[in-house]
Formats: C-alpha cells, structure tokens, sequence
C-alpha cells in the first residue's frame, strides 16, 4: 500500500457516493412524479 | 411496441411495474453492496479496495446503457414516429447522467489507492467525462425542445439526432482499453467470459441486476413526470383558448 493508506476509507467514501447518490436519484424523481401528477391532477378537477 | 403508444395504457402498466422495479431493485442492489463489504475477501493485488468494485461497475454498466436508451429511442421516434419514444429517452437521460458521474467519483476514488493519482487522461477516462459532458448537452437541449414544442417548434427532432449521433461514443468507450495504452485494466467480462473470481463475479451480477431494476424504475418515474407535464400543459392551452 503506497503511503500507508487506509484502504477502507477509500472504500467507504466510494459506497457512500454511490449508495446516496442512487438514494438521491430514487427520492426526487419520485417527488418530482407526484408533485407533477397532484399538479395535472388539480388542473383536471379545475 | 405500438400497444404502449397509448399514454393511459402505459400509465395503466408503469403504476404497478415501476414500485416493483424499485423495490426489488433497491433490495438486491444494496444486498449485494453489504455482501462485498462484510463477506468479500480482500483482492490479492488490489486489498480492501476491491469492494468499491460493486458500485463503479453497475454504474458504468449504466451510464452506457442510459445512452443506449436514449440512441434506441430517439431512433423509434424518428422512423416510426412513436408518441412515447422521445419522452423515454427525455426520461434516461438524467438517471443515466447519475450514475455516469457516479461511475466517474468512484472510479476516480478507487484510482488513487491503486494507480497513485485521482485522474489520468487517457481512453477510457477521458471519454467516459466526454459521456458525462454529452449528457449536460442532451439535458439541456431536450429543455429546450420541450418549450419549442409548445410554441410549435420542431425541437425534438434536433433533440433525437443529438441522441443518435451521441453514440458514437459508446463503441470508444467500449475499446478504448484495447486500443490505447491506459492505466485502466482491459475488459474483464466480455461475451460469455469472465476474468473475475466466482467470489466477486456473483455479488457483482447481483448488484447489477439490482442497479438496472432501479435504473427502469427512475425512467418510469420520470416518463410519468413528463407525461403528466405534458397533460397539464395541454389541459391549460386548452382552458386559455376557451
């Protein structure tokens, strides 16, 4: 291991970036999806 | 394929289909990631450092297959003209950005405890960032086909081509390993064969599996996001004009 690293640091900040990121991606596109259809949703009943 | 061009026939299938990707995707996908971190022996040559494999391939995997998505779409809107195609593509392109720039932070993480150094331009690196770049492109141009649209325009024809012509890169992204000298190692799985130990090779194909179950349930979610956009618009065009 070049300059003494800690490899798992390495590896906890790669599966943090992609765990929350995937999470991240899930929560505002399902957010966004009901935010848009209660909005078409409201127009209609209009 | 022309069965789906019914936007309330598509509605009617994405409301059970895209949960059930989700949830399935998010239990397997984070399976298989625990797996590697708590089960999975350290690599020989690559130590500890091994298990960030699980998430920078799927993501990779995934940025290539967004584009894909995105070729093949724009494709069908332009030939056969299908309603749904244009709004599938608009839908892969931010869930394909996500997890290209994921595949670009991990990849660059994994790079400095084994190669010495964050970033190198090569290959494999450089056109991976031009994938990255081609998507802010395709984002934005798609947001402004989307206004042109309602003004009557013709931007979404613009939109596909970029699309199409955009995949160009994905064969570069594919062989560039092999035909440049790079510090990334050349493909480890390739048609029907595979370099990687049977210890790493299944929690891998778990995880990818698992990743592209959440990757179809984004695009659902989004195309749903896009067709409600679109109802609403229309609904209020329709209002204004008496």
């Amino acid at each position: 291991m070049r300059e003494g690293l800690n490899q798992w640091d390495y590896v906890m900040a790669a599966l943090a970036i992609g765990v929350i990121g995937t999470l991240l991606l899930v929560g505002l596109s399902l957010v966004a999806m009901v935010r848009s259809e209660r909005r078409r949703d409201k127009v209609r009943a209009k | 394929m022309h069965a789906f061009a019914n936007p309330a026939r598509f509605l009617r299938l994405a409301r059970w289909l895209m949960p059930l990707l989700l949830v399935s995707g998010l239990v397997l996908s984070m399976g298989a990631v625990l797996y590697g971190l708590l089960v999975v022996p350290p690599d020989r040559l690559m130590g500890e450092t091994v298990r960030i494999l699980f998430i920078h391939v799927p993501a990779a995997w995934l940025g290539m297959a967004g584009w894909s998505t995105i070729a093949i779409a724009s494709l069908v809107e332009l030939v056969w003209r299908h309603p749904l195609a244009a709004i599938a593509a608009r839908a892969a392109a931010v869930p394909g950005a996500a997890f290209t720039a994921i595949c670009l932070a991990t990849g660059s993480i994994w790079a400095r405890p084994t190669w010495g150094t964050w970033w190198v331009w090569d290959g494999r690196l450089t056109s991976f960032l031009i994938l990255l770049f081609l998507y802010f492109g395709y984002i934005a141009l798609s947001g402004a086909a989307q206004r042109d649209m309602a003004s009557g325009g013709g931007g979404n024809r613009i939109t596909a081509i970029f699309g199409l012509v955009g995949a160009i890169n994905i064969p570069i992204i594919n062989r560039s390993v092999v035909w440049w000298n790079s510090l990334h190692q050349p493909p480890s799985i390739t048609a029907g064969k595979s370099s990687i130990d049977g210890t790493f090779l299944w929690p891998l194909l778990i995880a990818a599996v698992g990743f592209s179950l959440i990757f179809g349930g984004v695009v659902l979610a989004r195309m749903r996001t896009l067709l409600a956009e679109i109802q609403t618009e229309a609904r209020l065009r329709r209002k204004a004009l008496g």
